[in-house]
């Protein structure tokens, strides 16, 4: 679905998210781990829409044979490569290089993590390795745990975007850290992807309401009943906070305030008496 | 002579190429993405690249992942 194509008499004007100078109309971002098999990947990669999706690399298992992922990832596609498993700046750099060498392009989604219970990005580590991918020419997308002065870290490196969690990683709990992405969208000048944490559609259209440029999930989908339907899910969730946010939402209040006017109600006497 | 694979200690003949080496432990090499020692060895490179006692090899590839 098309958001011109939302009503016939309603144009809505949105502008293409564009990274690094490529430019894309869908603003949901799909993981590719832990579907528990090839087809309800390749069914959501399709529902959702997707132009983005991440994959990451890994040994080899030499006992028994494994599926091509490329094979269930269509072609335009852009191919985004985590660096899930690297402890530090230098092991992100190395399968960045490993990436780039085996002709996976150059898009890189740095994660560097050496915490085991709480899964969070090591953003010192992360700076440390945009700065350094970005001089050799990769798209150097860094996952971290929002902080402005990190993100400020990150423009200054090169990155391309900045992608903060929502919440722990996995964890389905939404925009716990809210607040803390809501300063890294009004003040850093670089696409804001909501990374980590989504589980429900809502709060994937909560992160595009408050000026998220995008949202990538992968867990709540690969992990759901019927992974495709949530991918759909996820999709329409998406382009409805994308259009909240445009239409310029209204102001919360503490207190009620009528949707219908105060005056002129029927079965109302007017008790004061009228002198000629 | 003994190398290290993917973490496991494997007896492999001398002069093996690593060509040789992922032909007999990948399925699939197509997509195999190969390091010597640390150092990315590319493809093209694969059959000139002679194994010494005690190399280390790893063989990577793309895995589903967030």
């Amino acid at each position: 679905m098309n958001p011109s194509t939302l009503t016939t008499s309603l144009t809505i004007q949105d502008e293409p998210l564009i990274i690094a100078g490529k430019s894309f109309t869908n603003r949901f971002l799909l993981g590719t781990g832990k579907f528990k098999n090839k087809k309800d990947l390749a069914e959501s990669i399709e529902a959702s829409g997707a132009e983005i999706v991440t994959v990451a690399l890994r040994r080899i298992d030499l006992e028994r044979h494994e599926d091509n992922i490329l094979e269930y990832i269509p072609k335009n596609v852009t191919l985004l490569v985590n660096t899930s498993g690297a402890r530090n700046a230098k092991e992100a750099v190395r399968i960045a290089h490993l990436v780039r060498e085996a002709g996976y392009g150059n898009w890189i989604k740095i994660e560097v993590i050496n915490d085991s219970k709480y899964l969070l990005p090591d953003n010192a580590e992360t700076i440390k390795a945009t700065e350094i991918l970005s001089k050799e020419n990769f798209v150097v997308l860094p996952y971290i745990y929002p902080d402005l002065y990190v993100a400020r870290e990150l423009v200054k490196a090169g990155a391309a975007t900045v992608m903060p969690l929502g919440s722990f990683i996995g964890s389905n709990q939404g925009l716990k850290a809210k607040e803390f992405i809501q300063v890294l969208i009004d003040e850093i000048d670089l696409p804001i992807i909501v990374d980590a944490g989504i589980g429900f559609p809502s709060q994937a259209a909560e992160a595009m309401e408050i000026g998220a440029d995008a949202v990538l999930a992968n867990t709540a989908v690969a992990t759901a009943g019927r992974p495709a339907l949530l991918a759909k899910a996820f999709a329409m969730a998406i382009q409805a906070g994308r259009l909240g946010y445009l239409s310029k939402l209204p102001v919360k209040k503490d207190l009620a305030s009528p949707s219908s006017p105060l005056t002129g109600f029927l079965y109302e006497n007017d008790n004061t008496i009228e002198r000629r | 002579m003994q190398i290290l694979l993917n973490g496991k200690k494997k007896e492999i003949p001398n002069n093996t190429q690593l060509k040789e080496i992922i032909e007999q432990f990948c399925r699939n090499t197509k997509r195999v993405i190969a390091e010597v020692n640390g150092d990315i060895v590319k493809r093209h490179l694969w059959e000139e690249c002679l194994i010494h006692p005690g190399d280390t090899i790893e063989l990577v590839n793309l895995v589903g992942g967030g």
